[in-house]
């Protein structure tokens, strides 16, 4: 009889952690629709107010008084040409990326190939300790060491610039793309490497022509992630990026970033004038592209992984 | 058994007690210590937290300054997030009819005057400048300092960003208006574009007087070719052209404390503060 009771109760206790932990769950992802629900609501009445498509493309026509895109929200009149901030976002990314993958995968390749279990404990948590630096710290040092010396080796006008910028957000970015590839080749069975060695492989060709392609969806999720983690950064682009927003292809000219934009600004702006909802809407525009690249690379991942498994006749 | 069971209840009595703890003390400074939040500009931010120590031991109270900007001030009194916003520029009639509409009439109080002055960095050997050239410079007409006369090294403009009221003063005194170059650099306050300017022969930068340590002041080559300095005669004489007013700005509606506060800063004590920041009291409007 008390066994039944005691069992009774415990059931009960499983349905309720099991449900408490549906509406922690549910909440985050409610949190995220709220998120973007908020952000699309602010920006929407760029789109609402007299003009509506008309409008959105006049933001991606050049407004400058010599035909170039011109960022000018304080002005008689306001100009509000978004697409030197799109460039400068994205040059900046790129710069990051083309530093931080090819390394963070070098090293992930070594931490989890070729490093002995020794020097395995002390690299991965010491490359992982680098994500916990402040990005403000990062911009700091940037700011005062590596763009002085730039400016001197190149001869440039100024010592802030989307190269800077981009070095320093590669700190940043490495280490995150470092641990999810690392993550992903680890997973790789050793079965596959055995069955390489088995067929007269060495460790170098094994790493590259085996553990590799078979970690490919994860090692595409950690770049997706560092890309993410890129052009979403505020304070380091802030600092070192010079925040002029040109439009150009030129890693050594300035930059300004939709990011370091909306910090900047959105403190001073008018509630709900334009430049508040033309912030906003850039806000938006960020996401959707974050979200967009992230679903793009998880299509990606998915295709490698199921090339793959056809590859090896089915097996998952 | 016992243990588990009295481990939640541990931790419910902790999170209680810290509870208690954050509301007491948050409830402690409410009822004893008056706080003004004073927001805004940042030419004015040193001289502000001088004004609030000063004020503030004498007064027993709290005065809080931050800077972030005139724009930044401004928008901060139309939200209520502040009880007074410094600016050095005007607020723009759009600005005043909304906080108007929203929080009642506003008062505005000139309580200092600022030159807004060119820097160059120490070494660079020009002699003067006429605001038609840093015209030229910041709209990018003039982009070498051989077209000045110096050696033939690209000029390395710097402005603040757009949020700053001396960046609105400079665009509409200086420029008229017109755009900046699109490859002048935005850096956040007067300290930043002081800083840049020093380290670098070929910068040149623009802000308020009392921020002016480790670059040149370029004089102003006027249209009958004389040079105007930025000093106090000058700028009481109407001959320096970059002399604005700064301004504090205040709800009617607010309470005494604060508006004893905005009064005081236009008393003599307040304006030798002033004038030890390195700004001109408002007797020389």
């Amino acid at each position: 009889m008390q066994g039944r009771g005691r069992a009774r109760r415990a059931r009960g206790l499983e349905w309720l952690a099991e449900r408490m932990i549906a509406a922690v769950a549910a909440s985050v992802v409610v949190a995220l629709v709220l998120v973007l629900a908020f952000v699309a609501r602010e920006a929407l009445p760029v789109l609402a107010d007299a003009g509506g498509i008309a409008r959105l493309r006049e933001l991606f026509a050049p407004s400058g008084e010599d035909g170039s895109f011109a960022w000018q929200p304080v002005g008689h009149p306001p100009k509000l040409d978004v697409v030197p901030l799109f460039v400068g976002s994205l040059k900046i990314t790129a710069i990051a990326l083309a530093v931080a993958v090819p390394v963070a995968l070098a090293a992930a390749l070594f931490v989890s190939e070729v490093a002995g279990p020794r020097t395995r404990r002390v690299l991965k948590p010491a490359v992982e300790l680098l994500a916990g630096v402040p990005s403000v710290v990062l911009g700091l040092l940037a700011l005062t060491l590596v763009a002085p010396a730039i400016q001197r080796a190149l001869h440039l006008t100024y010592p802030a610039n989307a190269l800077v910028a981009g070095l320093a957000l590669s700190l940043a970015v490495a280490p995150i793309v470092f641990s999810v590839a690392e993550d992903a080749l680890a997973a790789v069975p050793r079965a596959l490497r055995e069955a390489s060695h088995a067929l007269g492989a060495c460790r170098w060709q094994t790493a590259l022509l085996v553990v590799v392609p078979a970690a490919a969806p994860g090692v595409t999720a950690a770049i997706v992630l560092g890309f993410g983690r890129a052009i979403g950064e505020t304070m380091i682009v802030l600092m070192t990026s010079g925040n002029a927003a040109v439009v150009d292809a030129s890693p050594t000219s300035g930059a300004r970033t939709i990011t370091a934009t909306i910090a900047a600004e959105l403190g001073e702006t008018e509630r709900s004038g334009e430049h508040w909802h033309v912030l906003f809407l850039l806000g938006l525009l960020l996401v959707t592209f974050t979200l967009l690249t992230d679903w793009a690379g998880r299509i990606v991942a998915r295709w490698l992984a199921r090339r793959r498994g056809e590859a090896r006749g089915g097996t998952p | 058994m016992r243990s588990a069971s009295s481990r939640p209840a541990l931790l419910l009595l902790l999170m209680a007690l810290l509870g208690w703890a954050c509301t007491s003390a948050a409830g402690r400074e409410g009822s004893d210590a008056v706080r003004i939040v004073v927001r805004g500009s940042d030419t004015m931010v040193t001289l502000a937290q001088r004004w609030a120590e000063v004020y503030g031991d004498a007064h027993g109270i709290v005065v809080e300054v931050s800077g972030g900007g005139s724009g930044t001030g401004i928008a901060a009194l139309a939200n209520g997030t502040a009880d007074v916003a410094t600016a050095s520029r005007r607020m723009t009639e759009e600005e005043r009819a909304h906080i108007e509409r929203d929080r009642g009439p506003l008062e505005e109080r000139v309580v200092a005057i600022d030159a807004v002055v060119i820097y160059v960095n120490e070494d660079n050997p020009l002699g003067a400048v006429s605001l038609a050239e840093v015209a030229a410079i910041y709209r990018g007409r003039t982009t070498r300092w051989g077209e000045l006369g110096g050696d033939d090294e690209p000029i390395a403009a710097y402005s603040r960003e757009n949020s700053s009221g001396t960046y609105a003063f400079f665009k509409e005194h200086v420029l008229g208006w017109h755009d900046l170059a699109p490859h002048v650099q935005c850096l956040p306050g007067t300290a930043a574009v002081v800083r840049a300017v020093a380290s670098d022969r070929h910068a040149m930068g623009y802000g308020g007087l009392a921020t002016a340590s480790g670059v040149r002041i370029l004089p102003l080559r006027l249209a009958d070719d004389t040079l105007s300095q930025p000093t106090r005669e000058a700028v009481r004489a109407g001959a320096y052209p970059l002399a604005r007013p700064l301004y504090v700005y205040v709800l009617a509606a607010a309470p005494d404390a604060v508006r004893w506060f905005v009064d005081w800063t236009t008393s003599s004590d307040a304006q030798g503060l002033t004038e030890r920041a390195g700004f001109f009291p408002t007797g020389d409007a």
